[in-house]
């Protein structure tokens, strides 16, 4: 099993977030064409990972089949990262939400296509109306974001994002958006 | 964000339409969303359902994700709940399978046989 697309593991990443109860998640992609360098961070405000948990999650595959058993979302993202002449991050206080950071070489053979970014942010932003997103997204000197706290101000609680005039406007915004930066990686 | 302008015109003429979206009991579309099912191409199917919804204009369905269903070698799997009818599940659901199952299952009420687990389960063996 593999990601094709690094918006895929970042889909993946997000479950997380929300399994944990999280109620505000902000993802950032980080483009540096002259550095040569991209990070994507995710960062929540869920139930969080003590230390045992933490230790268990970053080396999954040290553990045997016969203990704990640990996913493989975290660990596909972590080789992904450090696969591709990146490093991996994740940070956690138990009870205030969690960080995690993948970084890579951008020309790196075995970095995957950013993909389809635009489409991770629909479906997570249109299924999940009661969590916040914040979206950061920055290439060179260009930067788009996305805010749902903006949107969810201008709609009142009365009409929520898979309304099919929300949807549609919010796809479209993300598709108009990500596409303004001109910097697919 | 530069069209949110345009959100407030959509709020005024949605208001309407969502009274009426409360008061029924409708559909709901569930597409699990686990590692193993966006790594086998749920993303796609999610997203094709909720322009389908949309572009439709269904007021009474829902499109929804969820973590692991079950079997990670039948992803992507769907799941489609509707009152008083036993749940249907759809598995190796690619986008072009979509369509027909909007159309059949959830406007017309039929539900598309041959995408289902339990065709799969008896035709694989
Ligand atoms: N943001 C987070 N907040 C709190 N706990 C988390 C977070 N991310 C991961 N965890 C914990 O780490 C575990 C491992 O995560 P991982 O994504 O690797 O696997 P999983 O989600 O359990 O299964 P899957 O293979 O479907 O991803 C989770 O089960 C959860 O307990
Ligand atoms: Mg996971």
């Amino acid at each position: 099993m593999m990601m094709k697309e690094l918006s895929l593991h970042i889909l993946d990443i997000v479950q997380n977030s929300i399994v944990a109860g999280a109620t505000l998640i902000e993802i950032a992609i980080k483009v540096d064409h002259a550095g040569d360098w991209m990070a994507i961070s995710v960062s929540d405000n869920g139930r969080g990972m003590d230390k045992v948990l933490l230790s268990q999650v970053e080396s999954p595959f040290t553990t045997s089949r016969t203990t704990r058993k640990v996913g493989l979302g975290i660990p596909m993202f972590k080789a992904g990262a450090e696969g591709a002449g990146g490093s991996f991050t994740i940070k956690s206080t138990p009870g205030k939400g969690a960080y995690i950071e993948a970084t890579y070489q951008i020309s790196h053979l075995d970095r995957p296509p950013l993909g389809d970014i635009a489409g991770t942010l629909y479906v997570t932003v249109v299924c999940n109306d009661t969590i916040d997103i914040v979206f950061r997204y920055t290439v060179d000197d260009a930067g788009y974001s996305l805010d749902t706290r903006e949107i969810r101000a201008v709609l009142g609680e009365d009409v929520p994002f898979n309304t099919p005039e929300v949807s549609q406007w919010i796809k479209n915004e993300l598709a108009e958006g990500i596409h303004s930066l001109n910097g697919g990686v | 964000m530069k069209s949110i302008q345009e959100l407030e015109a959509i709020r005024k003429k949605t208001l309407e339409s969502i009274n009426l979206r409360k008061d029924t009991e409708g559909t709901r579309i569930v597409v699990g969303m686990a590692t193993c099912g966006i790594a086998a191409g749920a993303r796609p199917v999610l997203t094709a359902f909720m322009d389908e919804a949309a572009k439709r204009n269904l007021q009474h369905v829902v499109v929804a994700q969820t973590g692991c269903i079950g079997v990670c070698r039948l992803e992507p799997i769907v799941e489609v709940y509707q009152p008083g009818k036993e749940k249907v599940t759809y598995v190796k659901v690619t986008p072009d399978m979509v369509g027909k199952i909007v159309t059949e299952h959830i406007v017309n009420g039929n539900p598309v046989t041959g995408y289902t687990i339990g065709y799969y389960e008896a035709h694989s063996k």
